[in-house]
């Protein structure tokens, strides 16, 4: 669910319900001081709790086309760049976290819901590309409400198979490929590379799943299963390897490429 | 079944040609030349109706309830089959039917969404629409093919992914990345055929091929109409609108190079004459097959990565323009 917005200053939490000072969250990486509750974050704040200082060089900026010619698509796609500054969903480029090289994506939710496109698929389908030819590891960070961009009907969805084949041309050369799901995960960007990963992780409470909770309420018309698609329900169902609260990510994920070195 | 609002004028003047053929044959009576002018006029109206269609008469068309479903094509097409199920870690799953069957001669694995042909059937098979253990089972049959050589064949024909608890408990997410994943890198031919609704992720778990190729009255879209004319609109009622944004028909997917081929169908639709569309499907498999059996397996699979490599449109942008 979105945090509401009251105000500029104040944010309600979904967790407690309390109201939040902004800056108040941006000292805290975006956890509620109150519960813990992990509210969204921007790809550029995820850039900084996650990378080394200093160690991140971004791929060269990609626009999107508007390839069916979808009514107000590139108007959607200027207002989204100028209010994020990013060229679309996906921050990719090369990075070190905890003194390790790799290969991070990051997915922001605040672009156009994070949904994948011409753009974020082929960004992160350079992204394995890079990582394979340079040997090096890939950490995507997904965030992406529906997953689809529907104003690119069947190119988005063909995303799915672009970034998925590129997981496994990666995964081929015996490299490793560390998926963080953050909340939300869902529809095509959870059903192709974000579920690839040969370690799984994800962030308390994250919406993790395919066909979006209220559809699924629609379609059966039955109240759904206490904390249905959150982290926790996917970690109890065997989808996911473990849940890592975000104070604690950098330094897992970290831990995981020495391992892997 | 109610007749589309727009083939009522054609379905009355068959529904007369047929009684006044019942009549001529009880009556003894010579009626041919009027019997041969309806039919003239039948013929023209069949054509106009049918050349014109919306891109969400299409997808009224691809929903027919008398539709071939991939159990016909799979009688229609091919000399034998042995139906195989389970996947051999939950269950079996009736949404989707798979098995060796002979193509002319040829053992070739087929997998496909089983839709019911009515109420009952339809509850038996949950509308097409497959749990987790149903991709499962198709990803077990594809990779037995890859393992004796066997070519794959898909016939795609579901609305999406279904919206279930049980099949998100068990990763329906997860399994379709596995199918995608799984057939890109297959070291065996492999033809898809949409054959009626192409609908999102649930469709590429099936449709990743060397050749794609979708009948006439088929759809194939990220999202269906009615999804997007209630994201768009918030009103599921405006999904012809929505269809046609979302240029989900044959002639624009070949024009984008997401498809090889149209196969055509019977003036009317599919479900007019089973017979000649089983021939259609069984003809354009047998050029496809040819083809593909003479190419290399390295060399099919390196081109079907780059077909999907090259999908996507974006600009470069330097640094400075932003
Ligand atoms: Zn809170």
């Amino acid at each position: 669910m979105p945090a509401h917005e009251t105000d500029g200053l104040w944010v309600r939490c979904d967790g407690c319900g309390k109201l939040v000072f902004k800056r108040e969250l941006e000292k805290t990486s975006f956890l509620c001081p109150a519960c813990g509750h992990h509210f969204r974050m921007g790809a550029p704040q995820r850039l900084a709790l996650l990378a080394d200082e200093g160690s991140f060089t971004p791929f060269p900026p990609l626009v999107s086309a508007n390839p069916l010619g979808f009514p107000g698509y590139e108007e959607r796609i200027r207002q989204a760049q100028e209010q994020t500054g990013l060229d679309d969903a996906a921050l990719v480029g090369r990075a070190a976290i905890g003194g390790s090289s790799c290969i991070l994506a990051i997915i922001d939710f605040s672009f156009m819901g994070g949904s994948m496109g011409s753009v974020v698929g082929e960004q992160l389908v350079r992204a394995f590309e890079k990582a394979a030819a340079e040997r090096l590891p890939v950490v995507a960070v997904s965030g992406g409400g529906g997953g689809a961009r529907m104003q690119e009907g069947i190119f988005s969805l063909m995303q799915m198979a672009k970034t998925a084949q590129a997981v496994g041309r990666h995964s081929r050369e015996g490299l490793l490929f560390v998926s963080i799901l953050t909340h939300p995960t869902m529809g095509g960007v959870y059903a192709s590379f974000a579920s690839l990963g040969d370690i799984i992780l994800a962030e308390p409470g994250a919406l993790i799943g395919f066909a979006g909770p209220r559809i699924v309420e629609e379609a059966t018309r039955q109240k759904l299963p206490e904390g249905f698609q959150t982290a926790e329900y996917a970690l109890e169902h065997g989808m996911i390897d473990a849940i890592v609260p975000r104070p604690q990510v950098a330094q897992c994920v970290g831990r995981l490429l020495l391992w892997h070195r | 079944m109610q007749p589309f609002e727009w083939e009522k004028p054609l379905l009355e003047l068959e529904e007369r040609i047929s009684e006044l053929k019942q009549f001529c044959a009880r009556s003894k009576l010579d009626f041919s030349e009027e019997i041969a002018s309806l039919e003239r006029r039948a013929s023209t109206l069949r054509r106009e109706i049918y050349a014109s269609l919306t891109p969400y008469q299409r997808v009224l068309m691809a929903r027919h309830p008398k539709r071939p479903t991939t159990l016909d094509y799979i009688r229609m097409v091919f000399d034998d089959f042995l139906e195989m199920h389970g996947d051999r870690t939950f269950g079996d799953d009736a949404a989707i039917v798979g098995g060796i069957a002979l193509f002319e001669g040829q053992p070739v694995t087929v997998v496909g969404p089983q839709k019911g042909r009515d109420t009952r059937e339809n509850i038996a098979r949950n509308f097409g629409l497959p749990h987790p253990e149903g991709y499962r089972k198709a990803l077990r049959l594809m990779r037995q093919a890859e393992k004796f050589g066997r070519p794959v064949i898909t016939f795609i024909d579901l609305v999406g992914a279904h919206p279930g608890v049980e099949a998100e408990e068990r990763g329906q997410g997860l399994v379709i990345a596995e199918c995608i994943e799984a057939m890109s890198f297959l070291r065996t031919p492999i033809i898809a055929v949409i054959t009626g609704e192409g609908g999102s992720g649930g469709a590429l778990a099936l449709g990743v091929a060397d050749r794609i190729l979708m009948l006439e009255n088929a759809w194939y879209s990220v999202i269906s109409p009615e999804m997007c004319a209630s994201i768009l609109w918030r009103d599921s009622s405006r999904a012809a609108e929505a269809a046609e944004l979302l240029r989900l028909t044959p002639t624009d997917l070949l024009k984008y190079g997401i498809i090889d081929d149209v196969i055509t169908e019977p003036l009317g639709g599919a479900h007019r004459d089973q017979a000649f569309t089983g021939r259609q499907v069984k003809a354009f498999l047998r050029r496809y097959l040819a083809v593909l059996k003479k190419t290399k397996v390295e060399r099919l699979v390196e081109e079907r990565l780059a077909r999907f490599r090259r999908i996507g449109q974006f600009h470069e942008v330097k640094l400075a323009e932003i």
